[in-house]
């Protein structure tokens, strides 16, 4: 038996301690936001936060998560239901076009700013190359790690119009 | 009764454009007429009423949009949400035609029933009484009625998403008369309530007016009585300076479910409280292998396995949880039956395609265009060019790979998947299920890519048999690795010209053989250029590998080829690229408009740093016209793509942030493919199997991407989610060129700097 707290909710798993975070979080928790894309940790779709780290989740077993911290993209909003900054950047710059890949995205994006709160674009290639959006919204991603960083204004869509 | 329509003063006008847009609507928006109809007092709309009205209280206004008792408006869409956004820009058109706010719209996916779209669906909805008896309904659709329900019939789906034709088709010929319809039913529903002339009446915000007796009334008010009027004869859809939505960047309904982990994509889904069974399968990686034999001595003994099944074709581990699944199924030792493709590689296909070049000639094959003698002409050439490009077949690599959940049990079936298709996709499960198309439930759901790989739904059959085999509710998802595999791939091909300048430099003939048939069909040809003799041909040859739709389909391909050339024939004539095509473009004011922007973007012309170089590729596809500038930086070990500039011209942009954004778009997949990535062939199976080997773009080697919109017909809309990708792989290899001097005939670029 595994005791994990899932988005600050205690969790008892009995599971084979093999399995990946990946599908125990989806098939044990029905937390389906966390997406399977390659399985290898190539893609970055299955990224949630290991105690707070961005981890893949699809290469790393339940196991590493004992008597520690899971957070996945259900779990990043306030209590209250407020997205975050991060959240609410990606919807201001429209950035999510099938959507899959961007839990992972934003994952990855959280992760950063939590660490580098006002990250160089040097930065954000290191914290961001992990993760493949075969949308090619990488502009976008970038722009909304800015917004949220508070150092670039939304506008996306006036800079189209 | 009185018909509102026709106190409107530009009615001969508006009547022709939407006779107009009815003709284009029968071959892909059959939907419209369906649903459109399916309100006609008399019409059979119960069924459909029981489909897509779930709300009490929610009144079927048409089945192309209902108006809740809350006065929210949903307007019901019938393509898939695969990334693309035309759901919520085609919503945002009828809202805007029923003078609705963005905020009181809500989008549904219209539901995989035959009812909005077979041919049995128009002669049930539409043929019957609709002529000669209720003369007044519809007869905007007269000219074409019968052949309506041919073209409906032809198309595997009018519910289908694909051919960049969401908004261009079923937004302009079906969203918007619905929603204009929808409006006028409901004014003159106020009208008769009231007691006052339609003419009278204002719409706006959801809200009919009558400003002389200070009436007004929120459209729920009317929506069940709209119901009953008849259907307009020819609703009055607006003019680009009435448009209010239209042309804005409204933002998407989706994105908000796509930031929080709510989305709900096929492999998300499934039955509420069943206990879901996981599947992992394995087919013959080589086209036209089956299953021989298996050994499944340790996998059976492994945690959670349930069943291992020799499906014939494929085998499958059913297991408590799909990661048990796939771990047992990995260790299955399978043995497959001969197939005749066993041999089959990438160097042979391609000396196959060689030899059928070579048979085909300078004027030997399959003529797709022919005007004056491109022959002939090539002997009065001052100057004669020949080139031979190739590119590799690829995958589609969708992030959420195939997967679908069957659910079989008393003669029915349900299906929860994402498909483009979702017609096609039902009658798979059928099939698979041993039960009716009518008893096969498609479940909507977004789609994680689409790119053309969801056309071809063979897995819905895969997991419906799985299902039927077991007895369980069953997610079957393929592994990366599975995915890779069993694609249907782009197709590989090598495409020859030969072109001739006369002594000013001016292009005097073009002859063009290549091997791929070409979907669409103007793909290859190039009559947008000012050339006077032109031969373009293809040659038949085999094809050992499943072939299918990829993003811009042959576009992709021909892109490449025929702007690479191009700038051979500049180079070759000592002229500047952007110059040269200019002159080419005489006729073509659109195109030149749209090569004039992209130049202006990038600055063409302005210094760049040593190592440095600019390349320009122009071309039209899915009825829009898109340049790219790419700059390159050749100084490192490999080419970067640093900037690409974009101008896209797609006669009006309906949602210009998503008009946008599907450049973008466009633009990286062309690009990943460009630089990086071959599916090759190797004893029957295709060698690459996962992002290691198929190589994605990434954040850190994304270039920056500006993009310029010209609206340049606003009544003859282009496509968007496919016309950014085919400039980009030729705009950056003719930027190699001009920063290296390096001609790069062959992709991926990587190739070349290995």
């Amino acid at each position: 038996m595994l005791s994990i707290s899932v988005n600050g909710k205690p969790e008892e798993l009995d599971v084979d301690p093999a399995m990946p975070i990946l599908w125990a979080v989806r098939e044990q928790l029905g937390l389906t936001g966390t997406k399977f894309g390659c399985g290898i940790a190539q893609c970055g779709a299955c990224t949630v936060h290991l105690d707070g780290q961005p981890v893949r989740s699809c290469s790393t077993p339940i196991s590493a998560a004992d008597g520690k911290a899971i957070t996945t993209i259900e779990g990043i909003a306030e209590a209250d239901g407020t997205l975050s900054k991060v959240q609410q950047a990606w919807i201001s710059e429209q950035v999510p076009q099938c959507g899959y890949c961007q839990s992972g995205q934003i994952m990855s994006a959280t992760a950063l700013l939590k660490e580098t709160p006002n990250p160089t674009d040097e930065q954000i290639d290191a914290a961001m190359k992990g993760n493949v959006c075969r949308c090619g919204m990488y502009g976008r991603i970038r722009k909304a790690i800015k917004v949220a960083a508070g150092s670039e204004p939304s506008g996306s869509q006036e800079a189209s119009a | 009764m009185s018909d509102p329509v026709s106190e409107k003063p530009e009615r001969s006008r508006a009547a022709k454009w939407t006779r107009r847009g009815f003709i284009g609507a029968g071959a892909i928006a059959g939907g419209a007429l369906v649903v459109g109809v399916a309100v006609r007092s008399g019409n059979p709309v119960g069924k459909l009423k029981g489909i897509v009205a779930q709300g009490e209280g929610e009144a079927l206004v048409n089945a192309w949009v209902k108006i809740g008792s809350d006065n929210l408006v949903t307007a019901i869409v019938p393509h898939c949400e695969m990334g693309q956004g035309a759901n919520s820009t085609i919503a945002q058109m009828l809202a805007d035609e029923m003078d609705v706010n963005w905020e009181n719209v809500r989008v549904m996916d219209a539901p995989a029933d035959g009812n909005y779209v077979s041919q049995h669906a128009v002669r049930t909805f539409v043929g019957p009484g609709t002529l000669p008896d209720r003369p007044n309904q519809v007869s905007f659709m007269e000219p074409t009625y019968d052949g309506l329900f041919t073209q409906i019939g032809k198309l595997a789906g009018a519910y289908i998403t694909g051919g960049s034709s969401s908004v261009r088709s079923t937004g302009q010929n079906g969203m918007r008369i619905a929603g204009a319809a929808a409006r006028e039913m409901l004014v003159a529903s106020a009208a008769k309530e009231w007691g006052v002339p339609a003419a009278e009446i204002t719409t706006q915000n959801a809200t009919v007016i009558h400003a002389a007796s200070g009436r007004s009334e929120p459209y729920s008010a009317f929506a069940a009585a709209a119901a009953e009027q008849d259907l307009p004869r020819a609703p009055r859809i607006k003019t680009v300076d009435e448009y209010k939505l239209m042309g804005t960047p409204a933002p998407r309904k989706d994105i908000p479910s796509k930031v929080d982990g709510t989305a709900i994509f096929g492999v998300d889904a499934g039955p509420e409280g069943e206990n879901l069974r996981y599947a992992a399968v394995k087919a013959s990686p080589v086209v036209g292998g089956a299953i021989a034999s298996m050994d499944a001595s340790a996998a059976k003994e492994m945690r959670g396995v349930l069943q291992i099944l020799n499906m014939g074709d494929f085998v499958a581990v059913v297991a408590d949880s799909y990661w048990q699944a796939q771990r047992a199924l990995n260790t299955i030792k399978i043995t497959y039956t001969e197939s005749e493709n066993d041999s089959a590689d990438t160097a042979t296909m391609f000396a196959g395609f060689t030899k059928a070049l070579d048979e085909a000639g300078d004027s030997g094959g399959n003529s797709k265009a022919d005007y004056g003698d491109a022959v002939g002409a090539l002997a009065d050439a001052v100057t004669k060019v020949e080139a031979e490009y190739k590119v590799p077949f690829l995958a589609h690599a969708t992030m959420e790979p195939m997967n679908c959940t069957a659910w079989v049990r008393d003669g029915k079936c349900d299906i929860w998947t994402g498909t483009q298709v979702p017609l096609m996709a039902r009658d798979g499960a059928a099939e698979g299920a041993g039960v009716s198309a009518d008893d096969v439930t498609m479940h909507s759901v977004l789609l994680g890519g689409g790119f053309g790989r969801r056309l071809t739904p063979e897995y819905t059959n895969q997991a419906a048999r799985l299902a039927k085999a077991t007895g369980y509710p069953i997610k079957m998802i393929w592994s990366r690795e599975e995915d890779t595999a069993q694609d249907f791939y782009r197709p590989a091909d090598i495409s020859r010209f030969t072109g001739g300048l006369d002594e000013n430099g001016k292009v005097i003939c073009w002859n063009n053989v290549h091997c791929t048939e070409d979907e669409p069909p103007e793909a290859p040809l190039v009559e947008f250029y000012d050339i006077a003799n032109v031969s373009v041909r293809n040659a038949e040859v085999e094809w050992p590998v499943r072939l299918g739709a990829w993003r811009s389909v042959a576009h992709s391909q021909h892109g490449f080829f025929v702007e690479s050339f191009v700038d051979e024939l500049a180079a070759a004539a000592g002229k500047d690229p952007v110059e040269f095509r200019r002159e080419l473009l005489k006729n073509s004011p659109r195109h030149l408009a749209v090569l004039n922007g992209a130049a202006e973007m990038a600055g063409w012309g302005s210094p760049l740093p040593e190592g440095h170089g600019r390349g320009i590729a122009l071309a039209r596809s899915f009825n829009s016209i898109v340049a790219e500038v790419a700059e390159v930086d050749m100084t490192g070990e490999t080419p970067k793509v640093t900037k690409v500039y974009c101008c896209v011209d797609a006669g009006f942009a309906m949602n210009p942030d998503g008009l946008k954004a599907q450049m973008e778009s466009g633009i990286i997949y062309g690009l990943t493919a460009a630089m990086y990535d071959e599916i090759t062939i190797k004893d029957g199976a295709v060698e690459q199997s996962n992002f290691h080997d198929y190589k994605m773009m990434r954040m850190d080697d994304a270039p920056d991407i500006a993009v310029q919109i010209i609206n340049g017909a606003p009544d003859n809309l282009g496509g968007a989610g496919e016309p950014g990708l085919p400039p980009a792989a030729p705009a950056v290899t003719n930027a190699i060129f001009a920063a290296t001097g390096q001609r790069i005939r062959e992709l991926p670029i990587s190739k070349h700097f290995a």
